[in-house]
């Protein structure tokens, strides 16, 4: 087990004028034993960031270290990691067991030890049945499994998962993200889990990176990234339905929007120009001197209702009890808006701007 | 992926690059032979740089003539007659095999499987294997020394026709039935759709096809007395005769790279469609 | 694989086919039957008239020590230059699957001696290792060894097989390339990641996976070294010395056009062709299985 240490890395595809750089400057400490997801939308560049870490990649720029020791230059074979791949990457001509003991024959562990270790995993991913099977005859979870099995038995350092969910149904995926989960309590090896879904990435991470267009725009525990996005991206990424987002002039307590002047529960952190970020969840709907809503459409969801509708210019969408009975379509309704949930964004940059 | 192995790397070229001198070789030191004179190529050891008699040996070669102890044909008009008969081959083929494959596929008719499957043997057994027998039916017909006798028993197997079944299968149903809708009948299918569709399939059998064709060495040999429908490579081994000091080497190497350039040029050329035609004729 | 969508016409069927029917009617299947009923006869030596004899041919080539020595020419001659073939082109092939700069070069510069006609490559190689002007044969004497193969039957058999090898490696190595490609990266990948080195990869991944294609060459460099290099012996020993290097199907040209044994010459015939459908039977087996990732 060991820390990794991600120091200015930068990624660049093909040189000179023609060259194009993919990942600006990422910088991020992983403690030993510690499960990091970066989660980012496709072409973020968070599968590139992964194959770094893993050797599969050339780092452009910056320093990989594992465990203490810088890996630049070191090939994939010798990092002492393991991965587990979209497409499984499983031996087609060998059985399971055999996929699992190659890396274990190669490290030459003894082949009595070698037996514990496969069979241990196989028990903890219930694929003792299949040990003498080749892949072909296995189902996309069962693979999916042997895949992880291939991981565990060599004990590594890191374990890397680069998107390994997206190929199961979704059934299967949320049982194989409760057994990942257990597993890395039970073996607690540090992990780094790539993927594009921000559930996985909120349900499986003790921090998680979120990346978009080769940044990392932040990089803290699932609370703190709901509570208090770093960016205006953060803050649209993670939540569903996503976060509001007004654009408007702050003026104290109160907030100019499409000229229309309303009062804010808080001050704004300055005046000037500036994005309110409102999650729909956090929003209420009734009574009066709030926000004016018009309502265009209801969404029935069962527990919950989401109310779509025009905030002047800006579109707006509020979370409401499916109990509840819901406000008339075309009618308005006022917003109360709660002062602990207000997040501001500076205009320009999208970063966040804290109350002082 | 992260590698630092520098002589692997090196390695790699170095048997790359000795791969490349060795196939080379040959064709280098013929070369060199087709530049020199005849006294200058049979001496030990030959020499290993060009000579300068380049225009001199080629002009000879293709106007025929020279004194050497084999064939004294004119290379000019074998290569000729090679590529007419390459050609004729190869568009025939396409031709015929385009018309087979479209009616097996895409018609049901009785008999169809057997047509099938006897078009599928023709693949198993090559022109080697029924000369004598195939000689007598050319010779029959009367079509020795001919171009048709050159061409039309070599058109008989069924690469192509398997190569465009095998595609037309590919091609979604849901063509034929928006042609139909649009009141498309059969061979306006074939013309319109069809053939645009398979160009690339085409393509790939034409550099296939014409090298086997130019290439043929038995079938000549077979069924040409006349100097003068000599394809040049069967020509070239007619060159041949008596002790090798009897020989003209310089002009037959002449010969031989001009042999050598058409298919070559064909397959450089056409490398991506080569590569394609290869692979899936074997399929 | 059948069409769903088909179209209906009582002629047309017909006429598209007739082409193709025409010529295999008339240049294959009549001919390979005369084949099998001439090989069960005998003409007498003006060739007027024909007597049946049965399998008398096939005993008369069973019994023929020569046509034994032919098989076994065959055999060793197709064996080596299938190998030959073979492992050359995959050292190529793996070589160039490795290299980033140049491998399109590479490829091209390899690939096109496929163009080249085997009659010329025998004509080449003859002239390359003739011992009296050939530039190689003096080269070897140089070194001591003492090249003759017009007299030394072994030397002419390294002869034809250098020259079919050299021709046939083209074909084999792109076949290589090609299964060398359609092995999904992330295998090669995940190997690394396991832990094997490049040496280790190759035979622990990559060679067991081009085992289709491996199997595949094996059938076709077979054939090739049945048929195709008819023109390669023909122009370089005629089958000699003696009939050191007459393979199968040389003996067939030989016997029905020079020696003139209509029945003998048929018979051989039927043979090859015999030894062909296996082949070919063995080769449409072993292909099609494709392996799944």
């Amino acid at each position: 087990m060991a820390a990794i240490t991600l120091r200015k890395i930068i990624k660049r595809y093909g040189a000179g004028a023609k060259a194009n750089q993919v990942i600006h400057g990422v910088d991020a400490e992983i403690a030993d034993g510690e499960f990091v997801v970066i989660v980012g939308p496709s072409g973020c560049g968070k599968s590139t960031l992964l194959r770094m870490v893993a050797g599969l990649e050339e780092i452009s720029g910056g320093e990989i270290a594992i465990g203490g020791r810088v890996v630049n230059d070191i090939e994939p074979s010798e990092r002492d990691i393991a991965m587990v791949f979209q497409n499984y990457a499983l031996y087609p001509h060998m059985t399971v067991f055999d996929n699992m003991a190659y890396g274990l024959k190669i490290s030459k562990v003894p082949v009595a030890e070698i037996k514990a270790r496969v069979d241990k995993a196989a028990a903890i991913l219930q694929l003792a049945p299949y040990l003498a099977r080749k892949p072909r005859e296995l189902s996309g979870g069962q693979r999916q499994r042997v895949a992880m099995g291939r991981a565990i038995v060599r004990q590594p350092q890191v374990f890397l998962f680069d998107e390994p969910l997206s190929n199961l149904d979704a059934k299967l995926r949320a049982q194989t993200r409760i057994e990942i989960r257990k597993l890395h309590a039970e073996l607690g090896v540090t992990s780094l889990f790539v993927t594009h879904d921000q559930v996985e990435a909120m349900t499986l991470a003790q921090r998680m990176i979120v990346m978009n267009a080769g940044r990392m725009e932040q990089f803290a525990t699932p609370d703190e990234v709901y509570a208090r996005p770093a960016t205006t991206f953060v803050a649209s990424f993670i939540g569903s339905p996503p976060m509001n987002l007004l654009t408007g002039h702050a003026n104290g307590a109160s907030f100019t929007l499409d000229g229309q002047t309303v009062p804010l529960p808080a001050p704004a952190p300055r005046n000037g120009e500036l994005t309110l970020g409102l999650r729909p969840e956090h929003v209420v709907a009734g009574g009066s001197g709030g926000w004016p809503l018009k309502v265009e459409l209801i969404e029935m969801l069962g527990a919950e209702r989401l109310v779509h509708g025009q905030l002047g210019s800006h579109a707006f969408t509020l979370r409401m009890d499916g109990m509840l009975t819901p406000p008339a379509v075309g009618s308005t309704v006022q917003l109360q808006l709660s002062a602990q949930h207000l997040h501001w964004f500076d205009i320009a940059t999208g970063a966040r701007v804290e109350a002082t | 992926m992260v590698e630092r192995r520098p002589t692997l790397g090196i390695l790699a070229h170095v048997i790359l690059i000795l791969g490349v001198l060795v196939v080379a070789l040959p064709v280098y030191i013929t070369f060199v032979a087709s530049t020199h004179t005849a006294q200058e190529v049979v001496q030990r050891p030959m020499p290993m740089l060009p000579g300068s008699h380049f225009i001199e040996n080629y002009v000879a070669a293709l106007q025929g003539g020279s004194h050497g102890a084999g064939s004294t044909a004119a290379v000019g008009r074998m290569m000729f007659v090679s590529l007419v008969s390459a050609l004729i081959i190869t568009f025939g083929k396409i031709a015929i095999s385009l018309l087979s494959a479209f009616a097996i596929v895409y018609f049901r008719f009785r008999f169809r499987m057997f047509f099938f499957w006897a078009i599928f043997v023709t693949l198993m057994l090559p022109v080697e294997v029924r000369i004598g027998p195939t000689y007598k039916v050319v010779s029959d017909l009367g079509m020795l020394n001919s171009f048709a006798g050159l061409t039309i028993p070599l058109i008989a197997s069924a690469t192509a026709t398997f190569l465009f079944r095998q595609f037309f299968l590919t091609v979604p149903e849901e063509l034929v039935e928006a042609a139909r809708i649009d009141g498309a009948g059969p061979m306006r299918f074939f013309k319109d759709i069809l053939v645009p569709l398979s160009a690339t399939s085409i393509a790939a059998l034409f550099v296939i096809q014409f090298i086997y064709g130019w290439n043929q060495y038995l079938w000549p040999l077979l069924v040409t007395t006349n100097e003068d429908m000599y394809p040049v490579v069967y020509g070239i081994k007619r060159m041949i005769a008596g002790g090798d000091s009897q020989n003209e080497w310089n002009l037959v190497m002449a010969t031989a790279m001009l042999a050598m350039i058409p298919p070559a040029l064909v397959v450089m050329l056409m490398q991506k469609w080569f590569v394609k035609g290869l692979v899936d004729t074997e399929k | 694989m059948e069409k769903r969508v088909v179209f209906r016409s009582g002629w047309l069927p017909w006429a598209l086919l007739a082409p193709q029917a025409i010529v295999i009617a008339v240049f294959f299947f009549w001919p390979a039957g005369q084949a099998l009923v001439q090989s069960l006869q005998q003409s007498d030596a003006f060739g007027t008239s024909v007597s049946w004899v049965g399998l008398e041919n096939f005993q008369n080539l069973w019994n023929d020590e020569t046509y034994l020595a032919s098989f076994k020419t065959t055999a060793v001659f197709s064996i080596l230059v299938a190998v030959c073939g073979i492992s050359l082109a995959l050292l190529l092939a793996v070589f160039a699957d490795r290299v980033v700069r140049g491998a399109t070069v590479y490829k091209t510069l390899l690939i096109w001696p496929y163009a080249v006609a085997p009659a010329v490559a025998g004509v080449l190689w003859l002239f390359m290792f003739s011992p009296s002007i050939g530039i190689v044969a003096y080269g070897l004497e140089a070194m001591g060894i003492d090249w003759n193969h017009l007299l030394n039957g072994g030397q002419a058999m390294t002869l034809v097989v250098a020259a079919a090898v050299w021709k046939q490696i083209s074909y084999n190595f792109l076949f290589f390339l090609a299964g060398l490609a359609s092995i999904p990266k992330s295998l090669i990948e995940a190997a690394a990641i396991d832990g094997a080195r490049p040496w280790r990869r190759f035979w622990t991944i990559q060679f067991p996976l081009l085992t289709p294609t491996t199997f595949f060459l094996l059938v076709i460099n077979m054939v090739y070294a049945f048929f195709d290099t008819f023109a390669i012996i023909d122009a370089s020993t005629q089958g000699g010395p003696g009939k050191d290097t007459s393979i199968l199907v040389y003996r067939v040209y030989y016997d029905g056009f020079k020696a003139l044994d209509i029945g003998g010459s048929a018979a051989q015939s039927v043979v090859l062709m015999v030894i062909v459908v296996v082949l070919t039977v063995l080769q449409f087996k072993f292909v099609e299985k494709k392996v799944n990732y």
